[in-house]
């Protein structure tokens, strides 16, 4: 059996890549803060199953509340946050995003003097959530804007969207165009949306491309922890010249890695599928527990919260507001089914050729976390996949506790060292 | 004679074993971890070779185990107590599938293979409820000793209900029978009996198969041996050496070390590096 080897704490993980996508998203949060000076439209959106082409058609900044908290997160600069949110009175069992973000817009991180522009529309994509949806609610009503909420029909097991759902939502996709139309005080043009939807699907391509390369052994990278650095092009820049022109570097990096036969570790001694948004106030120690035991990560449904572009979905220029209502309603990971989650997960598990399933359970999120036990009893007894569940939160520092997670991710990989270690005594295939 | 020693640091005690090469456990010893976990990692291996009666150097290799593993400053390999405990019980009694491990402050159930090997576990979540520390607050706030509440539970005739296993609201809980004016052996029952129930709980959720080891410092509790047994409807083993599987399960993991270190001397162990590209 072989031990963990310890990692330097101040460990690097950089990669042209992420530096690439550092900087756009940099550019992006900078514009933020010209938009916020000078008083330039905004909507603000959710990641999952977002529309942000339709914004983008009117030039209006789009603004990720979820994006923003987690960014605090990943400073370390939350907590105060989200204590501000919980003294207005906002319940310690509350989503701790939604308590940041609050905490944040109260202490004047909103508005001319902030960094973040008020918002002119606050468009809520997304029901499956209520907290959310109070969450847009707050928002709109501390900075008296307009709220536009959309109506998503939820996805049950087996069920594609019928044609009167995509009507349904391509409706209020219209009633929205309209109201953007009205407040940015420019028509509507069908060509630029078209234009939009190309570099969007442009963008998609690369993803799903990008993903497909972990496949590979050794993954060119981590599709758990360096996806995450390509979830802000796919999701926020979405769109754009800069979310193609990166997925484009990006590919041809990973290509080259991928025929080098490099990854992100000196050594993959383990693939994993992981399942859960990564507690982002402790990313880089969280990171750090897995590569200590060679553990990279080859998909990852965190990733596709947003849309799920690997399996072939594209946002189409000819069908531009039907295909946004079929990503709305599709591709949206929490807008489907449990049992659509574990066939997403079974999936990758077999097909990336994964050694084990790796589930962080969040306390903020029930939408994310509930059944994820039963997942866990799934995985392991019915299709005998190794998998470990460790619990803390996304955002809240408080809920976690390095040594007991560190605890749980050394054991389990103990033992499937020594399963390997075992397998190989018996001319298995380790 | 080839030595290997294993020290389990833990939350509340911190125990080590050494093993002779026949498998024969020849020094050991229990010390209060307390604030200082190097000094009682070190302090715990020292009174064990001192027990064994031969130099610290004739110790081959040392492994240690436990939440303070890595304070285990001279030892030569951390491993965790998950894996220790699963391979000391299948030491103890061989035929074990199911390990449930009850500590100062954290329960584990352990599903494991017929060579020891863990095949699946899960472990209670930040919450110190229904461990080794629960029963400890439930014996303060009663005026008992650790070592009486087992067996005083044995003697209840009528188990009181606990409506939570929270380590912090036991005590309201207990004071609120205690004004009701209910037996401590009543009271204790019903702790020994949520403990238990709540303890299957986690089993089940790795599956239980028998034979079943109760192993950890409270696996020498008799109250709770009982309560678990009831619960489960089945017998569990429970090996005088309860209290020290986790170090034991260690020395052996290090005695495998030094055994093969002294046939291989250079680079048996030679672990895979994980550094940058």
């Amino acid at each position: 059996m072989a031990t963990a080897v310890t990692v330097d704490k101040d460990r690097k993980y950089q990669s042209e890549v992420n530096d690439h996508s550092k900087r756009i998203m940099t550019e992006y949060y900078d514009q933020l803060a010209r938009a916020a000076k000078g008083g330039e439209p905004s909507g603000f959106l959710m990641i999952s199953g977002n529309c942000v082409e339709i914004l983008r058609a009117f030039d209006m900044h789009p603004v990720f509340p979820e994006v923003n908290a987690l960014q605090l997160a990943i400073r370390k600069q939350s907590l105060p946050m989200i204590l501000k949110a919980e003294q207005m009175g906002y319940s310690s069992d509350n989503c701790a995003y939604v308590k940041a973000d609050v905490g944040m817009l109260m202490s004047g991180g909103y508005g001319p003097q902030g960094t973040i522009p008020y918002p002119s529309l606050v468009v809520c994509n997304y029901v499956g959530c209520n907290v959310y949806v109070k969450w847009f609610e707050h928002i709109a009503e501390f900075c008296k804007a307009p709220l536009y909420l959309l109506d998503i029909p939820f996805l049950r097991e087996g069920d594609a969207p019928g044609q009167d759902d995509i009507t349904y939502v391509v409706r209020q996709l219209e009633e929205l165009i309209a109201t953007c139309s009205r407040i940015t005080g420019k028509p509507f043009d069908i060509d630029k949306l078209r234009e939009v939807l190309a570099l969007s699907a442009r963008a998609e391509d690369g993803w799903s491309r990008a993903k497909e390369l972990c496949k590979v052994k050794p993954a060119p990278f981590d599709a758990y922890f360096d996806s995450i650095n390509m979830m802000g092009p796919i999701n926020v820049l979405r769109g754009t010249t800069q979310a193609a022109g990166f997925f484009a570097f990006a590919v041809e990096a990973f290509e080259a890695l991928a025929a080098q036969h490099k990854g992100p570790l000196a050594e993959e001694r383990f693939r994993t599928v992981v399942e859960g948004p990564p507690p982002y106030p402790y990313y880089r120690n969280f990171r750090n527990l897995f590569s200590a035991w060679g553990a990279v990560a080859v998909n990852s449904t965190y990733s596709t919260v947003g849309g799920l572009w690997e399996w072939g979905f594209r946002h189409d220029p000819r069908r531009p507001l039907e295909s946004i209502a079929e990503q709305m309603l599709v591709e949206n990971l929490t807008n489907r089914s449990l049992t659509a989650r574990y066939q997403q997960i079974r999936r990758y598990v077999e097909e990336w050729e994964a050694d084990a399933l790796v589930i962080h359970s969040i306390k903020s999120c029930r939408l994310c976390s509930a059944g994820q036990g039963d997942m866990r009893e799934y995985f392991t007894r019915e299709l005998g996949v190794p998998t470990l569940l460790v619990e803390s939160d996304l955002e809240d520092p408080r809920y976690s506790s390095e040594a007991q997670m560190k605890n749980r991710i050394d054991a389990f990989f103990e033992s499937l060292e020594h399963r390997k270690f075992l397998r190989k005594g018996t001319g298995g295939d380790a | 004679m080839i030595t290997g020693g294993g020290v389990d640091v833990g939350s509340t005690q911190t125990k080590a074993i050494l093993l002779n090469d026949r498998r024969e456990i020849v020094g050991r010893a229990l010390i209060g971890t307390g604030a200082n976990v190097s000094k009682a990692a070190e302090g715990a291996f020292l009174t064990a070779v001192e027990h064994a009666g031969f130099p610290r150097e004739a110790v081959g290799y040392v492994v240690g185990t436990g939440y303070g593993r890595y304070k285990v400053t001279f030892g030569d390999a951390q491993i965790t107590e998950i894996t220790c405990h699963a391979k000391g019980a299948q030491l103890l009694f061989p035929s074990t599938r199911t390990v449930i491990d009850m500590g100062g402050q954290d329960t584990k159930a352990i599903k494991i293979g017929p060579a020891g090997e863990v095949l699946d576990f899960c472990m209670n979540d930040k919450c110190a409820a229904g461990t080794g520390r629960f029963m400890q607050a439930a014996a303060e706030c009663l005026g008992v000793s650790l070592d009486e509440i087992g067996p005083m539970s044995l003697k209840g005739q009528t188990p009181v209900r606990l409506t939570s296993v929270c380590t912090v609201f036991v005590e309201s809980d207990i004071l609120s029978y205690v004004a009701q004016r209910k037996k401590p052996e009543d009271i204790l029952a019903g702790v020994h009996k949520a403990i238990a129930t709540r303890t299957i709980s986690l089993v089940r959720r790795v599956g239980i198969e028998d034979e079943i080891t109760f192993t950890g410092g409270v696996a020498r509790n008799v109250g709770m041996v009982d309560a678990l047994q009831a619960v489960l409807g089945r017998r569990v083993n429970v090996s005088v050496e309860a209290h020290f599987n986790g170090a034991l399960g260690a020395a052996f993991f290090a005695l495998e070390r030094a055994e093969r270190l002294a046939a291989f001397p250079v680079s048996v162990f030679q672990f895979p590096s994980v550094g940058e590209p």
